[in-house]
Protein backbone atom coordinates (compact mmCIF):
# COMPACT_ATOMS: atom_id res chain seq x y z
CA UNK A 1 0.00 0.00 0.00
CA UNK A 2 1.06 3.73 -1.39
CA UNK A 3 2.11 5.93 2.23
CA UNK A 4 0.76 8.84 -0.11
CA UNK A 5 -1.92 8.78 -2.19
CA UNK A 6 -4.19 11.21 -4.36
CA UNK A 7 -6.38 10.49 -6.89
CA UNK A 8 -7.83 13.19 -8.94
CA UNK A 9 -6.97 16.14 -6.18
CA UNK A 10 -7.86 19.35 -7.67
CA UNK A 11 -7.40 22.63 -5.49
CA UNK A 12 -8.02 26.09 -6.28
CA UNK A 13 -9.01 29.36 -4.17
CA UNK A 14 -12.10 30.76 -5.66
CA UNK A 15 -11.30 30.88 -9.28
CA UNK A 16 -7.65 30.55 -9.04
CA UNK A 17 -6.18 26.66 -9.77
CA UNK A 18 -3.28 25.61 -8.17
CA UNK A 19 -3.30 22.37 -9.44
CA UNK A 20 -5.96 19.45 -11.05
CA UNK A 21 -6.18 16.48 -11.80
CA UNK A 22 -3.07 15.33 -9.62
CA UNK A 23 -2.96 11.31 -9.45
CA UNK A 24 0.20 10.88 -7.11
CA UNK A 25 1.42 7.06 -5.39
CA UNK A 26 4.02 8.14 -2.59
CA UNK A 27 5.64 4.42 -2.01
CA UNK A 28 7.12 3.88 1.60
CA UNK A 29 10.71 5.39 1.55
CA UNK A 30 10.55 6.88 -1.82
CA UNK A 31 11.95 10.40 -2.02
CA UNK A 32 9.61 12.66 -3.90
CA UNK A 33 11.21 16.54 -4.68
CA UNK A 34 8.24 19.22 -4.56
CA UNK A 35 9.32 21.94 -7.35
CA UNK A 36 8.15 25.04 -8.34
CA UNK A 37 8.02 29.05 -8.22
CA UNK A 38 6.50 31.00 -5.36
CA UNK A 39 2.83 30.53 -5.19
CA UNK A 40 2.63 27.43 -7.01
CA UNK A 41 0.88 25.25 -4.41
CA UNK A 42 3.82 23.68 -2.64
CA UNK A 43 3.12 24.15 0.76
CA UNK A 44 -0.80 23.77 0.28
CA UNK A 45 0.06 20.55 -1.19
CA UNK A 46 1.46 19.79 2.57
CA UNK A 47 -1.82 21.43 3.97
CA UNK A 48 -3.73 18.99 2.20
CA UNK A 49 -1.33 16.05 3.40
CA UNK A 50 -2.14 17.21 6.75
CA UNK A 51 -5.61 17.66 6.37
CA UNK A 52 -5.68 21.30 7.16
CA UNK A 53 -6.85 22.25 3.74
CA UNK A 54 -10.04 20.33 2.09
CA UNK A 55 -9.24 19.45 -1.73
CA UNK A 56 -11.72 21.21 -3.50
CA UNK A 57 -12.31 17.57 -5.23
CA UNK A 58 -10.34 14.32 -5.66
CA UNK A 59 -9.31 12.31 -2.65
CA UNK A 60 -6.44 11.91 -0.28
CA UNK A 61 -5.09 8.92 1.62
CA UNK A 62 -2.21 9.01 4.01
CA UNK A 63 -1.59 5.26 5.38
CA UNK A 64 -1.43 5.83 9.38
CA UNK A 65 -3.34 9.07 9.53
CA UNK A 66 -2.34 12.33 11.29
CA UNK A 67 -0.35 10.47 13.66
CA UNK A 68 2.29 8.90 11.38
CA UNK A 69 3.39 12.38 9.64
CA UNK A 70 6.48 13.97 10.66
CA UNK A 71 6.17 18.00 9.52
CA UNK A 72 8.81 20.17 8.95
CA UNK A 73 7.34 23.67 8.23
CA UNK A 74 8.46 26.35 6.40
CA UNK A 75 10.72 28.36 8.38
CA UNK A 76 9.29 31.05 10.29
CA UNK A 77 11.55 32.46 13.26
CA UNK A 78 10.04 31.42 16.62
CA UNK A 79 9.78 34.11 19.14
CA UNK A 80 12.82 35.64 20.95
CA UNK A 81 11.59 36.01 24.38
CA UNK A 82 9.88 32.27 24.19
CA UNK A 83 10.29 29.70 26.99
CA UNK A 84 11.45 26.84 25.77
CA UNK A 85 14.40 24.95 25.13
CA UNK A 86 15.60 23.27 22.25
CA UNK A 87 15.04 19.86 23.76
CA UNK A 88 11.11 20.82 24.84
CA UNK A 89 10.65 21.41 21.24
CA UNK A 90 12.06 18.33 19.98
CA UNK A 91 10.07 16.92 22.86
CA UNK A 92 6.95 18.23 21.91
CA UNK A 93 6.96 16.35 18.21
CA UNK A 94 7.36 13.00 20.05
CA UNK A 95 3.95 13.61 22.60
CA UNK A 96 2.85 17.05 22.35
CA UNK A 97 -0.52 15.90 20.93
CA UNK A 98 -1.54 13.44 24.05
CA UNK A 99 -3.93 14.58 26.62
CA UNK A 100 -2.50 14.52 30.17
CA UNK A 101 0.85 15.05 31.99
CA UNK A 102 3.26 11.96 30.71
CA UNK A 103 4.73 11.79 33.73
CA UNK A 104 5.16 7.51 33.50
CA UNK A 105 7.86 7.05 30.51
CA UNK A 106 10.34 9.89 31.51
CA UNK A 107 13.28 8.55 31.16
CA UNK A 108 12.69 6.15 27.65
CA UNK A 109 11.13 9.77 26.55
CA UNK A 110 14.60 11.71 27.79
CA UNK A 111 16.58 8.86 25.89
CA UNK A 112 14.50 9.39 22.34
CA UNK A 113 14.66 12.78 22.70
CA UNK A 114 18.45 13.58 23.12
CA UNK A 115 19.10 10.82 20.46
CA UNK A 116 17.20 12.74 17.91
CA UNK A 117 19.09 15.83 18.84
CA UNK A 118 22.22 14.22 18.50
CA UNK A 119 21.05 12.79 14.98
CA UNK A 120 21.13 16.54 14.03
CA UNK A 121 24.66 17.62 16.16
CA UNK A 122 22.19 19.63 17.63
CA UNK A 123 23.44 18.56 21.69
CA UNK A 124 25.44 21.84 21.97
CA UNK A 125 22.39 23.97 22.26
CA UNK A 126 19.61 21.66 23.27
CA UNK A 127 19.47 23.93 26.35
CA UNK A 128 19.47 27.06 25.41
CA UNK A 129 16.04 28.93 25.21
CA UNK A 130 15.31 28.14 21.43
CA UNK A 131 14.61 32.31 20.64
CA UNK A 132 18.33 32.88 21.27
CA UNK A 133 19.41 30.16 18.40
CA UNK A 134 20.07 30.75 14.86
CA UNK A 135 18.26 29.83 12.06
CA UNK A 136 19.91 27.13 10.77
CA UNK A 137 20.34 25.67 14.34
CA UNK A 138 16.43 26.57 14.97
CA UNK A 139 16.17 24.42 11.44
CA UNK A 140 18.27 21.41 12.83
CA UNK A 141 16.01 20.77 16.05
CA UNK A 142 12.70 21.09 13.49
CA UNK A 143 14.31 18.20 12.00
CA UNK A 144 14.54 16.38 14.78
CA UNK A 145 11.55 17.21 16.21
CA UNK A 146 9.89 16.03 12.98
CA UNK A 147 11.92 12.99 13.10
CA UNK A 148 11.35 11.92 16.60
CA UNK A 149 7.92 10.70 16.65
CA UNK A 150 9.01 7.70 14.08
CA UNK A 151 6.58 9.19 11.26
CA UNK A 152 6.00 6.60 8.33
CA UNK A 153 5.38 9.97 6.22
CA UNK A 154 7.87 13.04 6.32
CA UNK A 155 6.68 16.36 5.36
CA UNK A 156 9.76 19.04 4.88
CA UNK A 157 9.09 22.58 3.54
CA UNK A 158 12.09 23.75 2.38
CA UNK A 159 13.94 21.73 5.02
CA UNK A 160 17.21 22.92 3.75
CA UNK A 161 16.61 26.98 3.88
CA UNK A 162 18.90 29.07 6.30
CA UNK A 163 21.54 26.07 6.42
CA UNK A 164 24.94 26.33 5.00
CA UNK A 165 26.68 23.45 2.92
CA UNK A 166 27.70 21.36 5.48
CA UNK A 167 24.51 21.60 7.47
CA UNK A 168 22.49 21.14 4.23
CA UNK A 169 24.67 17.53 3.99
CA UNK A 170 23.76 16.56 7.29
CA UNK A 171 20.10 17.12 7.30
CA UNK A 172 19.37 15.66 3.64
CA UNK A 173 21.71 12.23 4.69
CA UNK A 174 19.37 12.30 7.84
CA UNK A 175 16.58 12.17 6.24
CA UNK A 176 17.82 10.16 3.49
CA UNK A 177 19.03 7.68 5.94
CA UNK A 178 15.91 7.37 7.77
CA UNK A 179 13.67 6.34 4.84
CA UNK A 180 15.93 3.50 3.92
CA UNK A 181 15.76 2.25 7.85
CA UNK A 182 12.55 3.08 8.90
CA UNK A 183 10.85 3.22 5.01
CA UNK A 184 9.56 6.86 5.80
CA UNK A 185 8.13 8.11 2.29
CA UNK A 186 9.67 11.64 2.45
CA UNK A 187 8.27 14.55 0.35
CA UNK A 188 10.91 17.41 0.31
CA UNK A 189 9.99 20.95 -0.73
CA UNK A 190 12.88 22.83 -2.41
CA UNK A 191 14.14 25.37 -4.33
CA UNK A 192 17.60 23.95 -4.81
CA UNK A 193 17.54 19.97 -6.38
CA UNK A 194 20.79 20.01 -6.71
CA UNK A 195 21.64 19.51 -2.84
CA UNK A 196 19.26 16.31 -3.36
CA UNK A 197 19.60 15.46 -6.31
CA UNK A 198 21.33 11.89 -5.42
CA UNK A 199 18.43 10.90 -3.10
CA UNK A 200 15.77 11.87 -4.89
CA UNK A 201 13.67 8.87 -6.55
CA UNK A 202 10.75 11.55 -8.30
CA UNK A 203 10.29 14.94 -9.04
CA UNK A 204 7.10 16.68 -8.72
CA UNK A 205 7.10 19.82 -10.46
CA UNK A 206 4.21 22.60 -10.28
CA UNK A 207 4.18 25.97 -12.39
CA UNK A 208 1.18 27.79 -12.53
CA UNK A 209 -1.56 25.40 -12.55
CA UNK A 210 0.24 22.58 -14.46
CA UNK A 211 2.23 19.90 -13.20
CA UNK A 212 4.68 17.26 -14.21
CA UNK A 213 5.88 13.84 -12.33
CA UNK A 214 8.52 12.10 -12.77
CA UNK A 215 12.10 10.87 -12.28
CA UNK A 216 14.32 13.63 -12.66
CA UNK A 217 15.75 12.90 -15.88
CA UNK A 218 12.02 12.73 -16.80
CA UNK A 219 11.11 16.08 -15.58
CA UNK A 220 13.99 18.31 -15.31
CA UNK A 221 14.64 18.35 -19.43
CA UNK A 222 14.91 21.49 -21.96
CA UNK A 223 11.66 19.71 -23.53
CA UNK A 224 9.24 19.42 -20.11
CA UNK A 225 10.69 22.64 -18.41
CA UNK A 226 9.56 24.61 -21.61
CA UNK A 227 6.32 23.08 -22.01
CA UNK A 228 5.70 23.79 -17.92
CA UNK A 229 6.79 26.91 -18.29
CA UNK A 230 5.03 28.08 -21.48
CA UNK A 231 8.59 29.54 -22.48
CA UNK A 232 11.84 28.49 -23.61
CA UNK A 233 13.79 26.92 -20.89
CA UNK A 234 17.40 25.27 -21.39
CA UNK A 235 18.40 22.51 -18.58
CA UNK A 236 22.02 21.50 -18.61
CA UNK A 237 23.87 19.08 -16.78
CA UNK A 238 27.43 19.78 -15.84
CA UNK A 239 28.75 16.99 -14.07
CA UNK A 240 26.09 15.74 -11.36
CA UNK A 241 24.36 19.63 -11.40
CA UNK A 242 21.14 20.38 -13.01
CA UNK A 243 21.15 24.10 -14.32
CA UNK A 244 18.13 25.58 -15.12
CA UNK A 245 18.16 28.66 -17.35
CA UNK A 246 15.13 30.64 -18.28
CA UNK A 247 12.51 29.75 -15.92
CA UNK A 248 12.97 33.23 -14.41
CA UNK A 249 12.38 34.97 -17.21
CA UNK A 250 8.13 34.75 -16.72
CA UNK A 251 8.01 33.28 -13.02
CA UNK A 252 10.11 33.98 -10.00
CA UNK A 253 13.63 32.33 -9.84
CA UNK A 254 13.13 28.88 -9.05
CA UNK A 255 16.71 28.16 -8.73
CA UNK A 256 19.64 30.42 -7.62
CA UNK A 257 21.77 29.08 -9.75
CA UNK A 258 19.31 29.68 -12.67
CA UNK A 259 19.82 33.34 -11.72
CA UNK A 260 23.57 33.05 -12.00
CA UNK A 261 23.87 31.37 -15.45
CA UNK A 262 20.85 33.45 -16.65
CA UNK A 263 22.89 36.50 -15.70
CA UNK B 1 -3.97 44.21 68.78
CA UNK B 2 -0.19 42.74 67.69
CA UNK B 3 0.16 40.40 64.48
CA UNK B 4 -0.60 37.53 66.21
CA UNK B 5 -3.48 38.11 67.16
CA UNK B 6 -4.25 39.60 63.96
CA UNK B 7 -3.44 36.13 62.25
CA UNK B 8 -6.00 34.07 65.08
CA UNK B 9 -9.11 36.03 63.53
CA UNK B 10 -11.44 34.11 61.41
CA UNK B 11 -11.60 36.50 58.90
CA UNK B 12 -7.66 36.94 58.41
CA UNK B 13 -7.67 32.85 57.94
CA UNK B 14 -10.03 32.83 55.47
CA UNK B 15 -7.95 35.07 53.55
CA UNK B 16 -5.17 33.53 53.87
CA UNK B 17 -6.28 30.19 52.52
CA UNK B 18 -8.38 31.86 49.55
CA UNK B 19 -4.94 33.66 48.48
CA UNK B 20 -3.10 30.58 48.58
CA UNK B 21 -5.39 28.88 46.26
CA UNK B 22 -5.52 32.04 44.08
CA UNK B 23 -1.95 32.28 43.92
CA UNK B 24 -1.96 28.75 42.53
CA UNK B 25 -4.35 29.07 40.24
CA UNK B 26 -2.90 32.33 38.98
CA UNK B 27 0.71 30.96 39.20
CA UNK B 28 0.00 27.62 36.94
CA UNK B 29 -1.80 29.85 34.36
CA UNK B 30 0.57 32.85 34.08
CA UNK B 31 3.05 31.16 32.00
CA UNK B 32 0.50 30.02 29.45
CA UNK B 33 -1.11 33.49 29.33
CA UNK B 34 2.09 34.82 29.09
CA UNK B 35 2.96 32.54 26.07
CA UNK B 36 -0.02 33.06 24.43
CA UNK B 37 0.46 36.69 24.78
CA UNK B 38 -2.71 37.24 26.49
CA UNK B 39 -2.01 39.54 29.28
CA UNK B 40 -4.83 42.13 27.80
CA UNK B 41 -7.32 39.66 27.28
CA UNK B 42 -6.65 39.09 31.06
CA UNK B 43 -7.24 42.55 31.36
CA UNK B 44 -10.04 42.55 29.32
CA UNK B 45 -11.59 39.64 31.08
CA UNK B 46 -11.16 40.87 34.69
CA UNK B 47 -13.29 44.17 33.38
CA UNK B 48 -16.23 42.18 32.29
CA UNK B 49 -15.63 40.10 35.50
CA UNK B 50 -16.27 43.70 37.24
CA UNK B 51 -19.45 44.34 35.04
CA UNK B 52 -20.40 41.08 35.95
CA UNK B 53 -19.87 41.78 39.54
CA UNK B 54 -22.03 45.06 39.48
CA UNK B 55 -24.56 43.37 37.99
CA UNK B 56 -24.97 41.12 40.49
CA UNK B 57 -24.65 43.77 43.01
CA UNK B 58 -27.68 45.50 41.47
CA UNK B 59 -29.64 42.43 41.18
CA UNK B 60 -28.93 41.07 44.65
CA UNK B 61 -27.29 37.92 44.05
CA UNK B 62 -23.67 37.04 45.30
CA UNK B 63 -20.91 38.96 43.54
CA UNK B 64 -18.58 35.82 42.90
CA UNK B 65 -21.49 34.50 40.43
CA UNK B 66 -21.97 37.51 39.04
CA UNK B 67 -18.14 38.04 38.09
CA UNK B 68 -17.51 34.42 37.15
CA UNK B 69 -20.72 35.07 34.44
CA UNK B 70 -19.13 38.39 33.57
CA UNK B 71 -15.73 36.76 32.72
CA UNK B 72 -16.75 33.64 31.19
CA UNK B 73 -19.02 35.50 28.97
CA UNK B 74 -15.94 37.26 28.11
CA UNK B 75 -13.85 35.05 27.49
CA UNK B 76 -15.99 33.11 25.27
CA UNK B 77 -17.08 36.12 23.36
CA UNK B 78 -13.36 36.91 22.63
CA UNK B 79 -12.93 33.04 21.95
CA UNK B 80 -15.66 33.84 18.81
CA UNK B 81 -14.90 37.36 17.71
CA UNK B 82 -10.86 37.03 17.78
CA UNK B 83 -10.18 34.15 15.50
CA UNK B 84 -6.87 35.83 14.24
CA UNK B 85 -4.49 36.81 16.52
CA UNK B 86 -3.77 40.03 14.80
CA UNK B 87 -7.60 41.33 15.60
CA UNK B 88 -7.72 39.88 19.01
CA UNK B 89 -6.43 43.58 20.83
CA UNK B 90 -8.66 45.78 18.91
CA UNK B 91 -11.83 42.65 19.63
CA UNK B 92 -10.72 42.86 23.45
CA UNK B 93 -10.46 47.17 23.49
CA UNK B 94 -13.76 47.05 22.00
CA UNK B 95 -15.24 44.71 24.41
CA UNK B 96 -13.51 45.95 27.70
CA UNK B 97 -14.60 49.68 26.84
CA UNK B 98 -18.32 48.99 26.66
CA UNK B 99 -18.01 46.38 29.79
CA UNK B 100 -16.85 48.94 31.91
CA UNK B 101 -18.99 51.27 30.30
CA UNK B 102 -22.03 49.01 31.61
CA UNK B 103 -20.04 48.56 35.27
CA UNK B 104 -19.88 51.93 35.86
CA UNK B 105 -23.48 52.69 35.05
CA UNK B 106 -25.00 49.73 36.88
CA UNK B 107 -22.94 51.02 40.21
CA UNK B 108 -24.37 54.22 39.47
CA UNK B 109 -28.20 52.51 39.65
CA UNK B 110 -27.12 50.51 42.65
CA UNK B 111 -28.22 52.14 46.23
CA UNK B 112 -26.50 50.20 48.79
CA UNK B 113 -22.89 50.72 50.48
CA UNK B 114 -20.30 52.57 48.34
CA UNK B 115 -17.34 49.94 50.05
CA UNK B 116 -19.08 46.97 48.03
CA UNK B 117 -18.82 48.98 44.60
CA UNK B 118 -14.96 50.41 45.57
CA UNK B 119 -13.76 46.46 46.44
CA UNK B 120 -15.09 44.79 43.03
CA UNK B 121 -12.11 47.49 41.53
CA UNK B 122 -9.95 47.21 44.31
CA UNK B 123 -10.52 43.78 46.35
CA UNK B 124 -11.82 43.26 49.37
CA UNK B 125 -10.41 39.98 50.22
CA UNK B 126 -11.37 40.72 53.89
CA UNK B 127 -14.59 40.46 53.02
CA UNK B 128 -13.91 36.98 51.30
CA UNK B 129 -16.58 34.95 53.46
CA UNK B 130 -17.04 30.96 53.73
CA UNK B 131 -19.56 30.13 50.80
CA UNK B 132 -17.12 32.75 48.44
CA UNK B 133 -14.00 30.66 49.96
CA UNK B 134 -16.46 27.34 48.92
CA UNK B 135 -16.69 28.37 45.31
CA UNK B 136 -13.33 29.73 45.38
CA UNK B 137 -11.69 26.52 46.37
CA UNK B 138 -13.88 24.24 43.92
CA UNK B 139 -13.57 26.25 40.77
CA UNK B 140 -10.31 26.43 41.47
CA UNK B 141 -10.06 22.52 41.84
CA UNK B 142 -12.03 22.40 38.61
CA UNK B 143 -9.86 24.75 36.74
CA UNK B 144 -6.43 23.04 37.76
CA UNK B 145 -7.96 18.75 37.28
CA UNK B 146 -9.21 20.61 33.21
CA UNK B 147 -5.97 22.10 33.03
CA UNK B 148 -3.94 18.65 33.98
CA UNK B 149 -5.37 17.26 31.46
CA UNK B 150 -5.24 19.45 28.44
CA UNK B 151 -1.72 20.85 29.37
CA UNK B 152 0.61 18.90 27.26
CA UNK B 153 -1.45 19.58 24.23
CA UNK B 154 -2.00 23.64 25.17
CA UNK B 155 1.21 24.22 25.34
CA UNK B 156 2.02 22.50 22.07
CA UNK B 157 -0.64 24.74 20.49
CA UNK B 158 0.62 27.75 22.37
CA UNK B 159 4.15 27.54 21.75
CA UNK B 160 4.34 25.82 18.34
CA UNK B 161 0.82 26.06 16.86
CA UNK B 162 1.96 25.16 12.88
CA UNK B 163 3.08 21.44 14.06
CA UNK B 164 0.87 20.87 17.03
CA UNK B 165 -1.74 21.50 14.33
CA UNK B 166 -0.20 19.33 11.71
CA UNK B 167 -0.29 16.47 14.79
CA UNK B 168 -3.70 16.93 15.35
CA UNK B 169 -3.90 18.80 18.48
CA UNK B 170 -7.39 20.42 18.28
CA UNK B 171 -5.33 24.34 18.17
CA UNK B 172 -8.97 26.29 18.30
CA UNK B 173 -10.95 24.62 20.58
CA UNK B 174 -8.22 24.86 23.23
CA UNK B 175 -7.80 28.12 22.88
CA UNK B 176 -11.12 28.31 23.32
CA UNK B 177 -11.05 26.09 26.57
CA UNK B 178 -8.03 28.07 28.09
CA UNK B 179 -9.98 31.54 27.12
CA UNK B 180 -12.55 29.81 29.73
CA UNK B 181 -10.08 28.80 32.54
CA UNK B 182 -8.43 32.22 32.77
CA UNK B 183 -11.62 33.65 32.84
CA UNK B 184 -12.63 31.82 35.96
CA UNK B 185 -9.69 32.16 37.43
CA UNK B 186 -9.47 35.78 36.65
CA UNK B 187 -13.45 36.24 37.93
CA UNK B 188 -11.71 34.22 41.20
CA UNK B 189 -8.84 37.02 41.48
CA UNK B 190 -10.82 39.78 41.15
CA UNK B 191 -12.57 38.62 44.66
CA UNK B 192 -8.99 38.99 45.93
CA UNK B 193 -7.18 41.63 44.59
CA UNK B 194 -9.91 43.99 42.09
CA UNK B 195 -10.54 43.98 38.35
CA UNK B 196 -7.96 46.48 38.24
CA UNK B 197 -5.39 44.25 39.94
CA UNK B 198 -5.57 40.96 38.52
CA UNK B 199 -3.08 41.15 36.50
CA UNK B 200 -0.25 41.55 39.29
CA UNK B 201 -1.13 37.87 40.40
CA UNK B 202 -1.83 36.23 36.99
CA UNK B 203 0.79 38.17 34.41
CA UNK B 204 3.57 39.43 36.78
CA UNK B 205 4.56 36.27 38.59
CA UNK B 206 4.84 34.26 35.58
CA UNK B 207 6.98 37.26 33.28
CA UNK B 208 9.47 37.42 36.37
CA UNK B 209 9.59 34.09 36.17
CA UNK B 210 10.31 33.82 32.57
CA UNK B 211 12.83 36.27 32.87
CA UNK B 212 14.75 33.56 34.69
CA UNK B 213 14.77 30.31 33.05
CA UNK B 214 14.04 28.62 29.37
CA UNK B 215 12.57 25.77 31.04
CA UNK B 216 8.81 25.38 30.92
CA UNK B 217 8.57 22.96 34.14
CA UNK B 218 11.30 25.38 36.07
CA UNK B 219 9.35 28.96 35.15
CA UNK B 220 6.03 27.35 36.03
CA UNK B 221 6.93 26.17 39.74
CA UNK B 222 8.92 29.51 39.93
CA UNK B 223 5.83 31.89 38.39
CA UNK B 224 3.85 29.56 41.45
CA UNK B 225 6.06 30.42 44.25
CA UNK B 226 6.22 34.81 42.98
CA UNK B 227 2.61 34.40 43.18
CA UNK B 228 2.01 32.78 46.47
CA UNK B 229 4.42 34.72 47.95
CA UNK B 230 3.16 38.05 45.95
CA UNK B 231 -0.76 36.91 47.68
CA UNK B 232 0.04 35.20 51.10
CA UNK B 233 2.84 38.11 51.53
CA UNK B 234 0.66 40.69 50.49
CA UNK B 235 -2.12 40.31 53.04
CA UNK B 236 0.26 39.35 55.79
CA UNK B 237 2.20 42.87 55.29
CA UNK B 238 -1.36 44.80 54.98
CA UNK B 239 -2.79 43.31 58.56
CA UNK B 240 -0.52 45.41 60.99
CA UNK B 241 -0.30 48.71 59.24
CA UNK B 242 -4.27 48.11 58.39
CA UNK B 243 -3.14 49.41 54.29
CA UNK B 244 -5.45 48.32 51.14
CA UNK B 245 -4.40 44.26 50.32
CA UNK B 246 -3.94 44.77 46.72
CA UNK B 247 -1.87 47.78 46.90
CA UNK B 248 1.06 45.70 48.70
CA UNK B 249 -0.06 42.55 46.88
CA UNK B 250 0.84 44.28 43.80
CA UNK B 251 3.90 45.90 45.39
CA UNK B 252 5.69 42.55 46.26
CA UNK B 253 4.48 40.88 42.94
CA UNK B 254 6.21 44.23 41.49
CA UNK B 255 9.42 44.09 43.58
CA UNK B 256 9.66 40.18 42.66
CA UNK B 257 9.52 41.22 38.95
CA UNK B 258 12.19 43.97 39.17
CA UNK B 259 14.73 41.35 40.57
CA UNK B 260 14.57 38.79 38.20
CA UNK B 261 14.92 41.18 35.61
CA UNK B 262 17.98 42.47 37.27
CA UNK B 263 18.91 38.39 37.41
CA UNK B 264 17.94 37.74 33.75
CA UNK B 265 20.00 40.76 32.60
CA UNK B 266 22.91 39.95 34.60
CA UNK B 267 23.15 36.36 33.66
CA UNK B 268 22.89 37.43 29.91
CA UNK B 269 25.75 39.94 30.40
CA UNK B 270 27.88 36.72 31.89
CA UNK B 271 26.76 34.26 29.07
CA UNK B 272 27.36 37.00 26.10
N1 LIG C 1 -6.16 30.16 2.40
C1 LIG C 1 -5.89 30.70 1.20
N2 LIG C 1 -6.81 31.45 0.56
C2 LIG C 1 -6.55 31.98 -0.65
N3 LIG C 1 -5.40 31.83 -1.31
C3 LIG C 1 -4.43 31.10 -0.72
C4 LIG C 1 -4.63 30.50 0.56
N4 LIG C 1 -3.51 29.81 0.88
C5 LIG C 1 -2.66 29.99 -0.14
N5 LIG C 1 -3.20 30.76 -1.11
C6 LIG C 1 -2.57 31.13 -2.37
O1 LIG C 1 -2.19 29.96 -3.03
C7 LIG C 1 -0.96 30.13 -3.68
C8 LIG C 1 -0.02 29.00 -3.34
O2 LIG C 1 0.45 29.18 -2.03
P1 LIG C 1 1.55 28.20 -1.41
O3 LIG C 1 1.85 28.70 -0.05
O4 LIG C 1 1.08 26.81 -1.56
O5 LIG C 1 2.78 28.47 -2.38
P2 LIG C 1 4.22 27.81 -2.36
O6 LIG C 1 4.35 27.00 -3.60
O7 LIG C 1 4.46 27.11 -1.08
O8 LIG C 1 5.14 29.09 -2.49
P3 LIG C 1 6.55 29.45 -1.79
O9 LIG C 1 7.61 28.91 -2.67
O10 LIG C 1 6.56 30.94 -1.80
O11 LIG C 1 6.54 28.88 -0.41
C9 LIG C 1 -0.44 31.50 -3.29
O12 LIG C 1 -0.62 32.37 -4.36
C10 LIG C 1 -1.32 31.91 -2.13
O13 LIG C 1 -1.57 33.28 -2.17
MG1 LIG D 1 5.66 27.43 0.55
Amino acid sequence: MSAISLRGARLSYGDRVLWDGLDLDVEPGEFLAVLGPNGSGKTSLMRVLLGLQPLSSGTVLIAGGNHAIGYVPQQRALDQSMTLRGRDLVGLGLDGHSWGFGLRGRRERRIRVDAAIASVGGSRYADSPVGVLSGGEQQRLRVAQALVGDPAVLLCDEPLLSLDLANQRVVSELIDKRRREADTAVLFVTHELNPVLPLVDRVLYLVGGRFRVGTPEEVMNSRTLSELYRTPVEVVRVRDQILVVGAGACEEQTHHLSAEAAS
Amino acid sequence: MSFLDLLELDFVQTALIAAAVLGLVAGVLGPLVVTRKMAFAVHGTSELAFTGGAAALLLGVGIGYGALAGSIIAAVLLGVLSRRESDRDSVIGAILAFGLGMGILMLALYKGRASNKFGLLTGQIVGVDSTDLNLLVVSSGVVLVVLAFIYRPLFFASVDPDVAVSRGVPVRALSVVFAVLVGVATALSVQVVGALLVLALMITPAAAAMRVTASPLRATVLSVVFAEVAAVGGILLSLQPGLPVSALVTAVSFVIYLVCRGIGALRRRVLV
